[in-house]
């Protein structure tokens, strides 16, 4: 059953400013940020098989940074531009979620 | 004498197999809060109506030594009964029987009662509580399941198509619910997901409940895959009824007439609706003032709550719902409410069912989020949904009726039959404060004192736009009305619908954006 009196909050649509209830999953929803281009982040959750490369490494374009096996599948993990690793977040055999930061590139 | 004996004997063979999968086993399913596959079966149909077929039908997998075990029914129980004396068909899986598992012989039971359904033009109702595939039987299972989705796909529209989650439903077992139109779950007992808690965590890595996952509550407030939520079976099987006394038996037939009955709250709309466009209140009660004894079986209540479906009567006659609800999210049209609506209006359309649109929206919910998870594609269902469909389609705009969601909302432009408006609508390609920071920018930007301006200029866009006056007289409204006249013409408006003819060119089907 709904309380009596709901607490309205305001909700702007067009510059007009209502007041209505939100949903759970209008409020749980995931605000967006802009990707950053230096952090690889793991785009399917899975386990770190097998890391290629060191801190410090310069690395070219294409060069593999990391194996990710998920879904039976081994993924290679790709340096998306020539540049060098600054620092590395994971290790081999550890399993990671979705979206988590795997290494970080300058 | 012989006779005698061999009925004795049909009697006592009748009644082992009835056992499903033994006291054992029944005892742990009722220790589990669940009724047995043939309690519901019972709770569901007319009392003494139920005929079950396939009684005696054992399975056939021969490997892991299975043919020394014996399976009663096969776990499932199939077969035709009555509700409100009319016939429909019905199957029950047995949780009792080896986890209700699907083999072969399994699944031939319940296409054999499909095809039955969709031969007889009945409703079916399929009651899940399976484990899932049975393993010992290999690739059989896959194929049993395909042949269910192939059937649902095929009597989709034909006939109404009823799926009850009563214990887990897992793997592909979920996609033959996914394609029938209405799926009922129950909390603590409704369990249904592609890969369960605990492949999710060996892979990987996530830990989650059941219930979290893929629980009664989740799948009506979330994910959207179910229509009605119970917190009983007992409370389930009421929906069940209440649901089958608003649609027709097939698409070839109209939903049962009841005896008109007159609304029992009156409509007193300066009660309910706030004159401030703003504010907000419940369009629910606008439903029940215009509907026959105030009786309205809202589905999907807890899913995208911008915007509010479901079944009521007007002079005894079934109508569909469709309403954005200014309670929540201002009634915004978004991505899951398109859908939710959508799809309600094409089952509307194929089983008969006028629909009446009851519009009060801003416009579209903005955000980066919406715009990602393809509100266009979506949005677009609305469109689709609403143009194609031919049933008698009657709108009644009661406050804001902005921009594309005025179209959308099942405007003339898509072939509305009746499209009235009430005085304080506001049908404008914008509101007030967005239109006026639009046309007097330069205004109220040169102005000395901006902030006043342009509160002066949405007080002139008001006068001039926010009004059903402008699309009055262009004749994309038929009238506007009073909103105490409301039902009043909502019954005229049904009464001469009753022999509408609106032809779509002939084709095979059309490419909704799914």
């Amino acid at each position: 059953m709904e309380e009596s009196t709901p607490k309205y909050q305001t909700f702007v649509v067009n510059s007009a400013k209502y007041k209505t209830l939100y949903t759970k999953k209008f409020e749980t929803r995931k605000k967006w940020e802009r990707p950053n281009p230096f952090e690889i982040r793991s785009y399917i959750p899975g386990t770190v098989l097998k890391m290629c490369v060191k801190t410090g490494q310069e690395v070219k374009e294409g060069e593999c940074l990391l194996i990710l096996e998920a879904m039976k599948m081994e993924n290679k993990i790709e340096m998306p531009f020539d540049g060098k690793i600054k620092e590395i977040h994971v290790e081999e055999g550890v399993k990671i979620p979705k979206d988590v930061i795997m290494v970080t590139i300058e | 004498m012989s006779l005698k004996r061999n009925i004795l004997d049909l009697r006592k063979r009748k009644q082992e197999v009835q056992l499903g999968g033994g006291e054992k086993a029944i005892e742990k399913q009722v220790a589990m809060g669940k009724k047995t596959a043939r309690e519901r079966i019972m709770s569901i149909l007319d009392e003494d109506s139920f005929h079950e077929y396939d009684l005696f039908v054992e399975h056939t997998a021969r490997d892991f030594d299975m043919d020394k075990k014996v399976l009663h029914g096969d776990g499932v129980i199939i077969g035709t009964g009555t509700i409100y004396n009319q016939p429909v068909c019905i199957y029950a899986q047995d949780f009792t029987v080896a986890g209700g598992s699907l083999g072969l012989m399994h699944a031939r039971k319940i296409t054999k009662i499909m095809d039955h359904a969709l031969k007889m033009r009945v409703p079916l109702i399929g009651i899940n509580d399976s484990g899932g595939a049975r393993i010992q039987e290999g690739v059989n299972s896959l194929a049993g399941y395909g042949e269910i989705f192939y059937r649902n796909t095929k009597a989709s529209g034909v006939i109404p198509q009823i799926s009850v989650i009563l214990g887990p439903c897992a793997g592909g077992a979920v996609y033959s619910p996914a394609l029938t139109d209405f799926v009922f779950v129950v909390e603590n007992i409704s369990k249904m997901f592609i890969t369960g808690p605990s492949v999710i965590k060996t892979v990987l890595g996530e830990e989650i409940s059941m219930e979290e996952l893929g629980g009664a509550r989740v799948h009506s407030e979330i994910t959207g895959n179910a229509h009605f939520f119970a917190e009983s079976e007992d409370q389930c099987f009421d929906q069940i009824k209440s649901l089958i006394s608003f649609i027709p038996w097939n698409n070839t037939q109209k939903a049962r007439k009841f005896p008109p009955q007159e609304p029992t709250s009156s409509l007193n709309v300066e009660e309910i609706v706030p004159s401030d466009p703003r504010r907000p209140y419940d369009i629910r009660d606008i439903i029940r003032a215009v509907s026959d004894s105030s009786e309205f079986l809202e589905i999907m209540e807890n899913f995208a709550r911008n915007i509010v479906i479901g079944f009521g009567r007007i002079k005894g006659e079934t109508v569909g719902f469709v309403a954005n609800q200014p309670k929540y999210l201002a009634g915004v049209l978004d991505c899951d409410s398109s859908d939710k609506a959508a799809r309600f209006i094409r089952y509307c359309d194929s089983f008969n069912i006028p629909i009446v649109t009851l519009e009060d929206m801003p416009g579209y919910l903005p955000g980066v989020d919406q715009e990602h998870a393809g509100v266009i594609r979506h949005g677009a269902k609305l469109l689709y949904a609403y143009s194609e469909a031919t049933v008698p389609k009657i709108t009644v705009i009661l406050r804001k009726a902005y921009g594309g969601g005025y179209i959308a909302m099942n405007s003339r432009h898509l072939g509305a039959d009746f499209v009235f408006a009430w005085p304080t609508a506001e049908i404008a390609v914008m509101g007030p404060e967005g239109a006026a920071n639009i046309v007097f920018r330069k205004e109220i930007a040169e102005a000395e004192n901006p902030d006043e301006v342009r509160k002066q200029k949405i007080e002139e866009y008001k006068e001039k736009f926010a009004n059903p006056f402008v699309a009055a007289a262009k004749g994309y409204i038929d009238e506007v009305i009073e909103p105490a006249e409301t039902r009043a013409r909502l019954i005229h408006s049904l009464s001469l619908s009753d022999n509408k003819v609106d032809a779509r060119p002939a084709k095979k089907h059309g490419i909704p954006p799914f």
